[in-house]
């Protein structure tokens, strides 16, 4: 027994490596298996619905899908898509928690109202918005639109990028706005109490003391939103299908229909493996400008 | 078998017992698609149980597309999910030749295969064995309003043409309140606005493919076709018409917001049913119009039920289909739901039928169309497919969901007709050259 105890405490940094293995290799599994897979597969000629036709493609998977257009249309459609929203939940977020920061009456429910969208399911939200929200004939915009002596606007054929932007950016508002706010509330009074002693105008005061306070908190909302929005797929499912045309189809749905409605698992999979490839491009320059504003 | 069919098997706690003994309830997995029909037999479920009491009934009820993609990625990787599938006319030759389905070569007696509609019975065969039993059929016809065309003073010849249907839409669009002058498929699928286009362009004098297996989807027919189908339904259709469906057209023709519509014949015995829709009164109906030739105006689809090759209790699935596309369940849904609501188009002996002849005036009219239409001589010049509304080649569910998302583009205006046709020809060559069917 003395003797496994001192030889446990001489080869300690084995010892802890021999018990943290079993995690450490149950997690690269959990992700190398599955890695592993799709870029196997996306060597095979892999067709559920061709059982005859299997065996190593080479590049051919590759080939087909980066000369098929509606491949680089669908790269412009997911980063159009994951900027606009961006750029609306940031600069609407901001806005908001400098608004939802003033005292007035009601302001508890009114904060709880303005974060609860974020609550429900994407697909639920989707049906919402298609069926009560922007249906032509029964929807309430074409309500407003009509009462306006205005037309009824079809969104999802005439708008179909715009709609599927206004709900996902209605989603993810109030995210923001709930990180912005948390930030808000830490900071300095009295700092904002002195600049406007010192005759700073509310202007002033926000680009010069409440924007820059929330500069860590806007680049954690954009780093943890664009994660979430390359992935974007219940929405578009829901509502338009992906097109009409390719007008919605982003890398995501693309891949759904190379899967799931050609079952060309090889082709699906190639797809994936470019998915991974744009992900970890952008997360790098997104680590990068995120750790540089954390260090400061 | 005997033995448990004496057994009193009235409460749970009985079928438990029961599924203990040797002689085991089987319980059987039944994928269907929600269409009515499916509905009808789900609720039917009783029924069944008590003529069969050593089985039980599981139900998978999905909307088509999703059901579509659980049954194949199902069969393909031999998962053995499910014990009897809902699959289509498409599906059948295809899934057979790969040994998916098993052939129902010792039918019984009593069954009567012979019953079955020829052309209904060839599509659901691979070298003249069955590979799946018909639960309905369908053919595609114009439905119209008839207080409408008598207002306007339009008779109705016995072949419309669309030439006429385009005056018609213009004259009575807009004559009512939310009233459009027709409606028709729009939302994009290669069983939605494609099963309709496909028949439009065949009428059109146009194919998918010549016999060489090249595309022809930027011809002058097709061009032709589609300016038309674009130019009727944004100037005549309902608003919103690129995510109207089979399901959405229903529910507006019925609703009374349409003056003609041309989909499936499946959809006379809803319409005609007062409870469920309002123009039941003042239906009339024709068959579905033609442009340059007749040939390919109207489809051919049945609905009918397989048992995978993987699963693991093809007698009791054997059992259930044969009892779910029987003259017997004919005659009970015409008794228990009324006799417009038969599944239609498989059986002769259901058009022999004196109560299901009176109750649905369009009887003869729905047989005559399925008997007409030709899966292999759908298009005015030869083409090397079968099928009406679709090519029955694997690749076409790929094919034909792009073609479809293409026109729907086309339909919304995004991008030209013209442009629509040479980008759908251009990915449709690019599939066919991967598949190998043309040189690169």
């Amino acid at each position: 027994m003395n003797r496994t105890r001192a030889s446990g405490r001489t080869v300690g940094g084995l010892r802890t490596l021999s018990l943290q293995a079993p995690a450490v290799s149950l997690l690269l599994l959990w992700m190398i298996v599955p890695l592993g897979m799709t870029i196997w597969f996306s060597f095979q000629r892999y067709n559920l619905l061709m059982p005859g036709m299997t065996g190593f493609a080479g590049l051919e998977n590759y080939e087909y899908l980066l000369t098929d257009p509606a491949l680089w249309s669908a790269m412009g459609t997911t980063l159009l898509l994951v900027g606009s929203v961006l750029v609306i939940t940031v600069v609407g977020g901001t806005l908001l928690a400098v608004l939802f920061q003033q005292e007035f009456a009601g302001r508890g429910i009114a904060r709880v109202l303005a974060i609860s969208p974020f609550f429900v399911m994407p697909t639920v939200s989707a049906l919402v918005w298609k069926n009560m929200m922007m249906h032509p004939s029964n929807g309430v915009l074409a309500w407003l639109a009509q009462s306006l002596g205005l037309p009824a606007l079809d969104w999802f054929s005439s708008l179909p990028l715009t709609s599927i932007i206004i709900i996902v950016s209605w989603q993810w508002l109030p995210f923001a706005l709930l990180i912005l706010l948390t930030a808000m509330q830490s900071l300095d009074e009295d700092q904002v109490e002195a600049a406007r002693m010192d005759g700073a105008g509310p202007l002033a005061i926000f680009f010069f003391i409440t924007l820059p306070h929330l500069k860590r908190a806007i680049s954690v909302v954009i780093m943890i939103e664009m994660i979430f929005l390359l992935t974007i797929f219940a929405e578009i499912f829901v509502t338009t299908s992906g097109g009409p045309g390719l007008a919605t189809t982003n890398l995501a749905y693309l891949i759904y229909i190379q899967a799931l409605l050609d079952f060309d698992v090889g082709m699906a999979s190639a797809g994936g493996v470019i998915a991974i490839i744009l992900a970890n491009i952008v997360a790098i320059f997104l680590v990068r400008m995120v750790a540089k504003n954390l260090e400061d | 078998m005997r033995l448990a069919r004496h057994l009193p098997v009235t409460t749970l706690a009985a079928a438990i017992a029961v599924a203990g003994q040797a002689h085991a309830q089987t319980e059987i997995t039944v994928a269907t698609v929600n269409n009515n029909d499916m509905v009808i037999m789900q609720s039917l479920t009783d029924a069944f149980e008590q003529a069969h009491p050593d089985i039980t009934l599981d139900w998978v009820v999905l909307e088509e597309n999703v059901l579509r993609q659980r049954m194949t990625t199902d069969i393909a990787t031999g998962g053995g999910q499910f014990d009897v599938m809902t699959i289509g006319t498409y599906e059948v030759p295809i899934w057979a030749e790969r040994g998916w389905l098993e052939p129902l070569e010792n039918l019984p007696d009593d069954y009567n295969e012979d019953d079955l509609l020829a052309s209904v019975r060839d599509g659901l065969s691979l070298d003249g064995t069955l590979h799946a039993l018909p639960f309905y059929a369908e053919s595609s016809m114009m439905y119209y309003r008839t207080d409408l065309f008598e207002q306007a003073g339009i008779e109705m010849p016995e072949q419309p043409t669309w030439e006429q249907v385009r005056d018609w839409a213009e004259q009575l669009h807009g004559t009512e309140e939310n009233l459009a002058g027709i409606c028709l498929r729009g939302k994009p699928g290669w069983g939605e606005n494609m099963a309709f286009v496909s028949t439009l362009v065949n009428t059109f004098g146009g194919r998918w493919f010549d016999e060489q297996w090249n595309p022809e989807l930027n011809s002058e027919a097709w061009n032709n076709a589609i300016a038309f189908y674009v130019d009727l339904l944004s100037n005549y259709g309902p608003p919103g018409a690129s995510s109207n469906g089979f399901n959405e057209n229903l529910a507006l023709f019925s609703r009374g917001n349409c003056a003609m519509w041309v989909d499936a014949t499946s959809a006379a015995g809803k319409l005609y049913d007062e409870n469920e829709s309002d123009v039941a009164n003042t239906l009339g109906f024709a068959p579905a119009p033609i442009a340059e030739t007749p040939k390919g105006s109207h489809w051919l689809w049945s609905w009918a039920l397989a048992i995978p090759a993987s699963s693991e209790h093809k007698e009791a699935a054997q059992q259930f289909i044969t009892w779910a596309t029987s003259q017997e369940y004919i005659k009970l849904v015409g008794e228990t739901n009324g006799w417009t609501s038969v599944p239609p188009g498989t059986r002769e002996s259901t058009y022999a039928n004196e109560q299901y002849v009176d109750a649905a005036p369009f009887a003869d009219f729905v047989l005559n169309a399925i008997q007409e239409a030709d899966p292999t001589d759908s298009s005015l010049e030869p083409n090397p497919y079968v099928g009406v509304q679709f090519v029955g080649i694997p690749e076409f569910q790929s094919i034909g969901t792009q073609v479809g998302q293409t026109i729907a583009a086309a339909l919304t205006g995004d991008t030209s007709v013209t442009q629509a046709l040479d980008s759908a020809q251009r990915a449709t060559e690019r599939t066919m050259q991967r598949a190998g069917y043309i040189e690169r």
